[in-house]
């Protein structure tokens, strides 16, 4: 009994450790930006934190349930002990105090860690490259608004500049997520969700929906190209402008009916204002006009036709 | 006539649906078969059926947990071994069409057809007993309960032959699961499926809150309730709180797709985000209904096999309350990647974590109860020990989750998956398994075999490492849920794993299945007594399996384990000079009715049949009526009869005290 128990945990810390490693290599473990990067190190400090009471819960069970067997005769047994005030002090105590030092961990974290804040402190801080997304049956619609172009699954952005992301979907809910990049957020029709995100190196890294979304939802998964300098994205810009076809708005509707495993696509062009009329198609109450549009952000705390509030949130808005 | 069901709905095309069903049909004729050949319909009908006994709706319930357990583990077989085959390019044999189903009913089977019915049929068996009771407070409507809970789980099984189910997961979330993206009728079956069986297990929490508010035995208080008992309170409370707003969430959604209603729609002025709050506010203390009365089993079985008091009753009973109540605040943190804002996502995250401190302080009673005790490892004892173990690491990961800044990385990925099923199968399963075996020969009069039983408790749990570890490790290299197929060579090895894990478990669901075939078979060679593990509490002071009035005479209680007081001051097994009579409910048909016909009517609305709705749900109502105006629901049990069935018990009884 000892031996398999003890083989357990042993087994189990290995697994643990294999975990680590393991994620070490395209996961989230593996990260390419600064968010990301963020993140791994929140969950390693997370994980070691509660590892204090995990790991002595883990081994006093078994020391415990093979010290006071019942063919051990000569452990002290007391059948009516049933009360410790000390005891009970010390088990409410130490999670709490752990608790409260997570929590702090997680108040401040969630704040930094905010996928609506623009980046600080990065290249790029004041001058971040838009990207729109739009989530559709089922690939991604990527428009970039200042450069007038888009892609379908594939994403191409320059390293070591912030990408600032405005996302939403044009069928059910998806969540667009890049791994190696950071942090995820979902899509959805008739609102717009944010994502702030950089590439600190150079590369090609996997992204995809990480929301079911319906049977194509397989296949539903895009590379990410960071080039490495401005002038690598300039020049890829310039190649995809070179190509033959704009993005209107009869294209764009042939483009949002179903497809699976759609493949890569490039316009040269695009209608102004597609993406705010993919946003808006769903609002029913045109006489609300923009404002009311991009307030269905819950961020704003305003649960649908928000108005500007006045709370120290607004800077979101101010995105705008 | 007919509505949308036509011919076109039974999937004979697809092989593997035919065989399955096939086999079903093969296994009911043979069932069937025998039934009538014993000639035992009758009995089975009186006995069983239309009984309000607490006690043998709670082996029903019991029942139809361990065939939609298999039902459930066959998908996850399906799904496991379609994700190592579907792997470099290929696209396996099961398509998403296919698989999207399989995934969705996995989910809704586990949570509201296996997990909830094992949970509520312990509750049945045991509850009553433990408070001394002799059956619930109202007999009739726990029958119906149970049968509303079988016209679910018949629905959600017909859905495999007639039409599909839905493919939306188990959550459906709209705009998914609604019209436009889902016109078929899976998602229809989804709908009645729950609305049905959740009306029973609404009914059910109200039915065991007045059973522990108002019949406990004369001298019992609150604070000396078993744990179980309290464990199961809690639960309650929470069923009664939250079950309603799945209701009003279905219902939404019902409207949205029958009547053209724009809750939940991509257009009209619908919101998604309202469902998936709604959808959480009842599915996060779901998932502590489930939990809350494994921890009471768990505290059970350590303070009985260590022949100890438990320790920290009193912290044990505020633990469980915190977490209740705090189970109440925490649903945002299934959606921190929805775009609250980083205040709000804190407060849910915060809160979350803080559920981890009464949850800790449960163990470390549980630790406490072993100190200084002599613990016997019964089976029950491993399950115990293993969820110790294993429910730990479940509960860290879930505290990773609940840090939004991890959670945007970890949202949906196979860590998630890792970490759920850590904790409901090493925590809740766990706990249903060793409940069973700890109170089978209560309920039964007979023992299970030790031996096939420890062989299914090593097959689970080192097949649950290895099935699970490798999705915490998927999740990390970032596998998101719910794909049909991969593409990385990377994940192949884990995935291989996680299949070969899932097989160790099905070597342990398949002992377990033997054992129980074997325990029955032996049965006359193992009968239990009374008290066979030396209990602390009320169960284990009538007979085994108990009368159907549960106690002769009205139990004594003094405190805390009354049982062991009783033993202990002399007065175990206490018998009056004269038995008083017993009042006694009758069995009743109309639960079994009523639920057939509501059943009927939710098959009527997923196709459209609209004529046999409305009829179904007239017959409903009239069987209701007929029952409320039937007088003769009751009956006295005579002090001779009492005589006579407690003179052979009795005598047993002196007998085990000699």
């Amino acid at each position: 009994m000892k031996d398999r128990a003890s083989s357990l945990v042993r087994g189990g810390i290995l697994l643990l450790l294999t975990v680590v490693m393991a994620g070490c290599k395209n996961g989230v473990l593996d990260p390419k930006g600064q968010v990301a990067a963020d993140v791994k190190s929140l969950i390693i400090t997370a994980t070691l934190l509660m590892l204090i009471v995990v790991i002595p819960v883990i081994v006093l069970t078994l020391v415990f349930a093979w010290k006071y067997r019942a063919s051990n005769t000569k452990a002290t047994y007391t059948p009516k002990w049933a009360h410790s005030t000390k005891i009970e002090l010390v088990v409410w105590l130490v999670p709490c105090l752990i608790i409260i030092v997570l929590g702090t961990l997680t108040w401040r974290s969630t704040h930094e860690l905010d996928p609506y804040q623009p980046l600080k402190g990065v290249a790029g801080e004041e001058d971040p490259l838009t990207v729109e997304v739009v989530s559709l049956d089922w690939k991604w619609l990527f428009i970039y608004p200042e450069q007038q172009i888009a892609t379908v699954n594939k994403l191409v952005i320059p390293a070591h500049r912030q990408v600032a992301f405005k996302i939403t979907s044009d069928s059910v809910m998806n969540s667009f997520f890049i791994p190696q990049l950071g942090s995820q957020i979902y899509s959805m029709a008739g609102m717009e969700t944010k994502l702030h995100l950089i590439a600190d190196e150079p590369g090609t890294y996997d992204g995809f929906s990480a929301n079911y979304s319906g049977g194509g939802f397989t296949g539903m998964n895009f590379k990410t190209d960071a080039l490495a300098s401005e002038a690598d994205f300039d020049a890829w810009v310039e190649q995809v402008r070179a190509g033959s076809e704009p993005l209107n708005q009869a294209r764009y509707e042939q483009l949002a009916e179903r497809s699976i495993n759609h493949p890569v696509e490039t316009f040269s062009d695009v209608e102004p204002g597609l993406f705010t009329s993919i946003l808006q198609q769903y609002m029913t109450m045109p006489s609300e006009g923009e404002e009311g549009m991009h307030g269905m952000e819950m961020h704003e705390e305003a649960s649908t036709h928000g108005q500007e509030s006045a709370d120290a949130d607004k800077q979101h808005l101010a995105q705008e | 006539m007919f509505g949308k069901l036509t011919l076109d709905a039974i999937p004979y095309h697809e092989p593997i649906i035919v065989i399955t069903l096939a086999v079903v049909g093969l296994v009911g004729l043979f069932v069937a078969a025998s039934v009538t050949k014993m000639g035992k319909w009758g009995y089975l009908w009186r006995e069983w059926l239309t009984s309000v006994d607490h006690k043998r709706l709670g082996i029903m319930y019991i029942i139809l947990a361990l065939v939609m357990l298999i039902r459930g583990f066959a998908d996850a077989v399906m799904m496991r071994t379609q994700l190592a085959v579907a792997t470099g390019g290929s696209e396996g044999y099961l398509p998403p069409e296919h698989y999207d189903q399989i995934f969705t009913a996995h989910g809704v089977i586990m949570i509201i057809f296996m997990a909830m019915p094992m949970m509520i049929g312990l509750m049945n068996i045991v509850l009553p007993l433990q408070i001394g009771a002799r059956d619930v407070a109202f007999p009739f409507l726990n029958n119906l309960s149970f049968w509303l809970a079988v016209g679910g789980a018949v629905l959600i099984n017909i859905s495999l032959g007639v039409g599909e189910f839905a493919k939306t997961g188990w959550v459906a979330y709209p705009p998914l699961s609604g019209l436009s993206y889902s016109p078929g009728v899976g998602v229809d079956y989804y709908i009645w499926a729950l609305q049905i069986s959740g009306l029973g297990t609404l009914l059910t929490g109200v039915n065991f809150l007045v059973t522990v508010f108002k019949m406990r035995a004369p001298g019992m208080k609150l604070m000396d309730m078993p744990i179980f008992t309290w464990t199961c309170t809690w639960a309650n409370i929470l069923i009664v709180a939250s079950f309603p707003i799945l209701t009003a969430v279905l219902g939404m959604l019902t409207l949205d797709r029958y009547l053209d209603f724009h809750f939940f729609t991509n257009e009209g002025g619908g919101n998604a985000m309202m469902y998936i709050n709604l959808f959480w506010a009842w599915g996060h203390p779901e998932v502590y209904i489930l939990i809350l009365p494994a921890f009471g089993i768990f505290s059970e079985v350590i303070s009985t096999f260590t022949g100890k008091r438990l320790f920290g009753y009193k912290s044990m009973v505020w633990a469980s309350g915190a977490i209740s109540i705090l189970g109440f605040i925490v649903w945002l943190h299934h959606f921190f990647t929805m775009g609250s804002s980083a205040n709000v996502n804190a407060f849910f995250g915060v809160a979350t974590m803080i559920i981890s401190i009464p949850t800790g302080v449960k163990l470390f009673n549980w630790l406490f109860t072993i100190y200084r005790g002599r613990l016997r490892f019964a089976v029950p004892v491993l399950w115990t020990l293993g969820f110790m173990v294993t429910f730990t690491i479940g509960g860290m990961t879930g505290v990773l989750l609940a840090v939004p800044g991890a959670d945007f990385v970890l949202h949906n990925s196979l860590f998630l998956i890792a970490h759920f099923h850590n904790t409901i199968i090493g925590g809740a399963v766990f706990g249903y398994l060793a409940g069973i075996a700890f109170w089978f020969p209560k309920a039964t009069g007979f023992h299970m075999n030790e031996r096939l039983g420890k062989a299914a408790f090593w097959f689970w749990q080192i097949g649950f490492y290895v099935a699970f570890m490798p999705l915490y490790v998927l999740g990390f290299m970032g596998m998101t849920r719910r794909l049909n197929h991969t593409d990385n060579p990377l994940w192949e090895p884990w995935l291989y794993l996680a299949a070969f894990g899932a097989g160790l478990i099905l070597i342990g669901v398949v002992c377990q299945l033997v054992q129980l075939f074997v325990s029955i078979r032996d049965r006359e060679q193992n009968k239990a007594e009374g008290d066979p593990w030396n209990g602390h509490t009320l169960e284990w002071s009538t007979t085994s399996p108990p009368p159907f009035y549960n106690f002769a005479s009205t139990p004594i209680v003094e405190g805390i384990d009354a049982y062991t007081t009783a033993k202990e001051k002399g007065y175990a097994g206490w018998r009056p000079e004269k038995f008083a009579p017993i009042h006694m409910p009758r069995n009743t048909s109309a639960g079994i009715l009523m639920a057939g016909f509501l059943t009927v009517m939710g098959f009527a609305l997923i196709w459209h049949i609209w004529w046999l709705a409305g009829a179904s749900f007239v017959a409903t109502i009239v069987t209701l009526l007929v029952r409320a105006y039937d007088d003769d629901v009751d009956y006295y049990v005579q002090p001779d009869e009492i005589e006579r069935i407690e003179g052979s018990a009795a005598g047993a009884k002196v007998a085990e005290q000699v």
